[in-house]
C-alpha cells in the first residue's frame, strides 16, 4: 500500500473505531429518512374517491400544465381570425370558507352571466384585489380538451399584454390595465400553422404581438373568448415562522366588438351556411359555464362578461402552484447536515483535546498528507450514508406523500439521479469545510459553534425566517447554496407562485450552488494545510 | 542512532533550546534528565518533528523525522501517556497506528502481550489508569519493532510492578541493540537503568557520560549516588527552588 494509503486506512480505522461518530451518522441518516417519510404533509389528491386525483396532465412540451378557464368558443375551420375588446378586467379574493354550504346556494339571485369557480359556494365572501397574473383574452387551441396545443393573446391584471403559447411560451405586449378609458383591442389569426396576436389601442391601428408556429394544429381549432385567474398566495410574516396564505381567486373579463372572419366559409358558400354554434365551457374547472345568450355571441353584438378562475401555465410546485416538488421528500437533510458538520469538526478536534494530535504527527509526519486523508475519511462517510439516505427518501418518500395525497411534480430520472447524488456530494463537501474550520479553530466548542453556524445555519435560516431577498441573497453566498442541487422546480416568470426557497426554489443552478460550497470547503482546507504545516502540534 | 546537534530555540524572548548537542548510541539506555524547563521535552518535539528548531538538527540514522518514510519503524517514541481518546479502545488505538505504518492487526496483538495488556486490550483507553496508560504507550512505541526508542516519564504513574517491568524491559531493548532515551526526573531509577546520561540545564548539555563514569568521579567519592551527582550538576541551572526544609527548622 502506498504511503496515502496508509494513512487512509489509518484515518478510517480512527473513524471507525469511535462509537459515538457512527452511531452518529447511522442515526442521522435513519432521521433525515425518517422526516422525508413522516406523513407531515396531507393532500386531497385521490383522497375523495375516483376522479379526484390531481393529475396535472402534460403540455405539447412534455412539461406538466395546468389548464382550466372559463371559455365562449366556436370552432373554426382553416384559416381566419378573430377579433374582440377588452373594457374591463376585474379580480377577486375568493374567502375559502370553511362553514359549511353557503347560504345562497341555489338562490334565484345568481347572476345571469357569472359562473363561479367553485360549485355551489358563489357568490361567497370574496374582496376585491389586483391579480397581476389574471387574464382574459382571446384563444385559438386545438380542442376543448386540457393540455391541448394553444395560442392566445391576452390582457392581465398587471403585466399589461401577452402572447403565450403552449403553456410555457410569454411575449410581453404593451404594459398596462384595460379600463372603459383605455381598452384594449386583440387579434388572433390564424394562417397555416401559425397563428399571429396582434393588439390595439382603437382597433385601428395594430401592433403584431407575437407570431408563432403550433405543428400539428388540426383544421378545425376551437376559438374565443376566456377569462381565468391563478391561485393566490403571500408570505404572512411573524417575527418567527413566517408562512403563507393564500386561495383561489377569480376574474371577470368585459368583452365587446366581437368579430369572428371565416376564411374558408366566406369563400366557400357565403351566407349559405349557418354559423357554427358558439358553447360555454368551463375547462378543467367545475361550476357553471360562461352563458352564450342564443347560441351565438356574435350575433348579440353585444357586451359578454367571462369569469373565470384558474390558470393556463405550467404547473409549478408550491404555495400558489399545485403540489410539491421532489426536494420536500429531502427536507431531513439538515439533520443530517448538522450531525455531519459536528461530527467531522470533532473528528479533528478531539485529537487537540486529548493530545493525541501528536502521536497523530509521529505516525504521519506528512501534515498535508494527514489532512487530505482526514477529508476524505469524512467526506467519504458523508457521501456514502447521505447517499443511502437521500436515495431511500427520496423513493419512498414520494410513494409516502403520493399516498398521502399530495401531488409530487414528477422528475426525469436523470434529476432524480442528481438530486440523490447531489444531496450526498452536498454533504461530503460540508464534512470537508467542517474539518477544515476545526483544523484551523483547534478547540471544540469554538470550532463546532462556528461550523454549524456557517455551514448549518444559514440554511436554517432562509428556509423559516428570513425574508425572501435575504435568504435569496444566503443561498448565494454561503455554503447553504449547495442546497440547489435538490431544486427540481423551474421558475417561470409568467406563472405567479411563491418561488421560495422553502418551495423548493433556489436562486443559483443546481451545480453553481455546489460550487459555493466547494469554495467555501476549498479555501478553508487549503488554509487550514498552511497554518497545520506551520504550526507547532 | 540518533543525533541531536546544535539545536537553538526560542519562544517568545525566552531561550529553550541553546545549543543542544548530544547522540543517543544503540545498545544502551541513554537516561535524559534535567530540571523542569530545562528543554527535554522541546529536544525530544523537535526530534519526533512536532516542533521546528531555529537552528540546528536531530537526525535519525542521518535523516530528519519528517523525512522518514514509516517513521515508527524507525523511531517509537511515548511523549504523552494521557494522549488517547477516551472512547477508543486499547487495541483499536494500536490498530489505526498500525494501519498508519502498513503493520497488521497480528503485530497490535504481539505488543499487547509484550506490555501485558492483552486481558485489557478491549476495553476503553478512557477507564485506563496512569499505569495502564504508560503501558500502552509503550506497546504503541514498541509497535514498529524500531531500532530506537523515545521514552518522556515512562515510569510515572506506575506501581512497583510496573516499576520492575518497565526496567527490565528497558534493559532488554537496550540488549537487543536498540537505542534507548529515557527521560525521568527519578535519578534511582535511572541509575539502575541507564548506561550513560545527558544532563541538561537551559537549553543545553552540562554532563554526557556513562553512568559508572559520573559515580566514580564525583566529589562524595564511594557513596555518591546519581541523584546526588544530578543536583550537583544542576545547581546552577535550577528554575525554581524551596528552601531546603531540613535547614529551615
Amino acid at each position: 500500500m502506498n504511503a496515502f494509503g496508509q494513512v487512509l486506512r489509518a484515518e478510517f480505522t480512527k473513524f471507525r473505531t469511535v462509537r459515538g461518530w457512527v452511531v452518529a451518522a447511522v442515526a442521522a441518516a435513519g432521521a433525515t429518512i425518517l422526516l422525508g417519510l413522516l406523513p407531515g404533509m396531507q393532500g386531497s389528491c385521490g383522497r375523495n374517491g375516483p376522479g379526484s386525483e390531481c393529475a396535472p396532465t402534460l403540455g405539447p412540451g412534455g412539461e406538466v400544465v395546468v389548464d382550466s378557464f372559463a371559455f365562449a368558443h366556436r370552432p373554426l375551420t382553416g384559416d381566419g381570425s378573430i377579433t374582440v375588446r377588452v373594457t374591463s378586467l376585474t379580480s377577486r379574493l375568493l374567502d375559502p370558507g370553511p362553514d359549511g354550504p353557503p347560504p345562497d346556494d341555489g338562490s334565484p339571485h345568481e347572476a345571469s352571466a357569472r359562473e363561479a369557480a367553485t360549485p355551489g359556494a358563489s357568490p361567497r365572501g370574496s374582496r376585491p384585489a389586483v391579480v397581476p397574473w389574471s387574464k382574459a383574452g382571446l384563444i385559438l387551441k386545438a380542442g376543448t380538451a386540457q393540455s391541448s396545443s394553444y395560442a392566445a393573446v391576452l390582457v392581465t391584471g398587471g403585466h399589461g399584454v401577452r402572447m403565450q403559447y403552449d403553456y410555457t411560451h410569454d411575449r410581453a405586449g404593451t404594459p398596462g390595465t384595460v379600463s372603459t378609458d383605455s381598452p384594449r383591442w386583440l387579434r388572433l389569426t390564424r394562417t397555416g400553422d401559425t397563428v399571429a396576436g396582434a393588439e390595439s389601442p382603437d382597433g385601428t391601428t395594430w401592433t403584431t404581438v407575437g407570431s408563432v408556429r403550433l405543428a400539428g394544429l388540426p383544421p378545425t381549432v376551437e376559438a374565443g373568448l376566456f377569462t381565468t385567474s391563478p391561485q393566490h398566495a403571500e408570505r404572512v410574516g411573524g417575527s418567527l415562522g413566517a408562512g403563507t396564505t393564500g386561495g383561489p381567486t377569480e376574474a371577470t373579463g368585459t368583452f365587446d366588438h366581437l368579430l369572428v372572419r371565416d376564411e374558408a366559409r366566406s369563400a366557400g358558400a357565403p351566407g349559405q351556411v349557418a354559423r357554427p354554434a358558439w358553447e360555454g365551457e368551463n375547462v378543467g374547472m367545475p361550476g357553471p359555464a360562461p352563458q352564450v345568450p342564443g347560441g351565438d355571441l356574435e350575433r348579440a353584438g353585444g357586451v359578454f362578461t367571462v369569469t373565470g378562475s384558474g390558470d393556463i401555465a405550467p404547473a409549478v410546485a408550491g404555495a400558489a402552484g399545485i403540489g410539491v416538488s421532489l426536494a420536500r421528500t429531502l427536507a431531513g437533510t439538515f439533520v443530517m447536515l448538522l450531525v455531519v458538520t459536528v461530527v467531522s469538526t470533532g473528528f479533528i478536534t478531539a485529537e487537540y483535546r486529548c493530545g493525541l494530535i501528536r502521536t497523530t504527527l509521529t505516525a504521519s509526519p506528512r501534515r498535508g498528507r494527514l489532512l487530505a486523508a482526514k477529508a476524505v475519511v469524512v467526506g467519504a462517510v458523508a457521501f456514502v450514508t447521505g447517499l443511502v439516505a437521500a436515495a431511500v427518501a427520496v423513493v419512498l418518500g414520494q410513494r409516502v406523500l403520493r399516498g398521502n395525497g399530495v401531488y409530487v411534480h414528477p422528475a426525469t430520472t436523470p434529476t432524480e439521479l442528481r438530486v440523490i447524488v447531489g444531496t450526498a456530494a452536498l454533504l461530503a463537501v460540508a464534512a470537508v469545510l467542517a474539518l477544515g474550520l476545526g483544523t484551523l479553530l483547534r478547540r471544540g466548542v469554538t470550532a463546532v459553534a462556528t461550523a454549524v453556524a456557517v455551514i448549518v445555519l444559514p440554511y436554517l435560516l432562509a428556509m423559516t425566517v428570513l425574508p425572501d431577498g435575504a435568504a435569496r441573497w444566503l443561498l448565494r453566498v454561503s455554503p447553504a447554496a449547495a442546497f440547489a442541487l435538490q431544486q427540481t422546480a423551474t421558475q417561470y416568470p409568467q406563472v405567479a407562485n411563491l418561488y421560495t426557497p422553502a418551495n423548493g426554489y433556489f436562486p443559483l443552478a443546481p451545480w453553481a450552488g455546489f460550487g459555493v460550497l466547494a469554495g467555501w470547503a476549498a479555501l478553508a482546507l487549503g488554509t487550514a494545510a498552511v497554518l497545520l504545516r506551520r504550526r507547532s502540534a | 542512532m540518533i543525533t541531536v546537534h546544535g539545536l537553538r530555540k526560542r519562544f517568545r524572548g525566552t531561550v529553550a533550546l541553546d545549543g543542544m548537542t548530544f547522540a543517543v548510541r544503540p545498545g544502551q539506555v541513554t537516561g535524559f534528565v534535567g530540571p523542569n524547563g530545562a528543554g527535554k521535552s522541546t529536544t525530544m518535539r523537535v526530534i519526533l518533528g512536532l516542533d521546528r528548531a531555529d537552528a540546528g538538527d536531530a537526525l535519525i540514522d542521518g535523516h530528519p523525522y519528517r523525512g522518514l518514510r514509516d517513521p515508527l519503524r524507525h523511531v517509537g517514541s511515548l511523549l504523552d501517556a494521557a494522549a488517547l481518546q477516551p472512547g477508543r479502545t486499547a487495541r483499536n488505538h494500536l490498530l489505526w497506528l498500525a494501519h498508519s505504518q502498513g503493520l497488521t492487526a497480528r503485530r497490535v496483538d504481539e505488543v499487547l502481550d509484550q506490555a501485558g495488556l492483552r486481558a485489557v486490550a478491549r476495553r476503553r483507553a478512557g477507564g485506563f489508569s496512569l499505569g495502564m496508560r504508560q503501558r500502552l504507550g509503550i506497546a504503541a512505541a514498541l509497535l514498529g519493532d524500531p531500532p530506537a526508542l523515545l521514552l518522556d516519564e515512562p515510569f510515572n504513574g506506575m506501581d512497583p510492578e510496573g516499576i520492575v517491568w518497565m526496567r527490565r524491559l528497558l534493559r532488554a531493548l537496550a540488549a537487543e541493540g536498540r537505542a534507548v532515551l529515557v527521560s525521568s526526573h527519578l535519578m534511582s531509577e535511572l541509575q539502575e537503568t541507564a548506561d550513560h546520561v545527558v544532563v541538561v540545564g537551559r537549553g543545553k548539555v552540562i554532563a554526557d557520560a556513562p553512568v559508572a563514569h559520573l559515580l566514580a568521579t564525583a566529589p562524595g567519592a564511594r557513596r555518591a549516588t546519581l541523584e546526588d551527582v544530578y543536583l550537583a550538576l544542576t545547581r546552577d541551572e535550577v528554575e525554581f527552588r524551596a528552601v531546603d526544609p531540613a535547614r529551615a527548622r
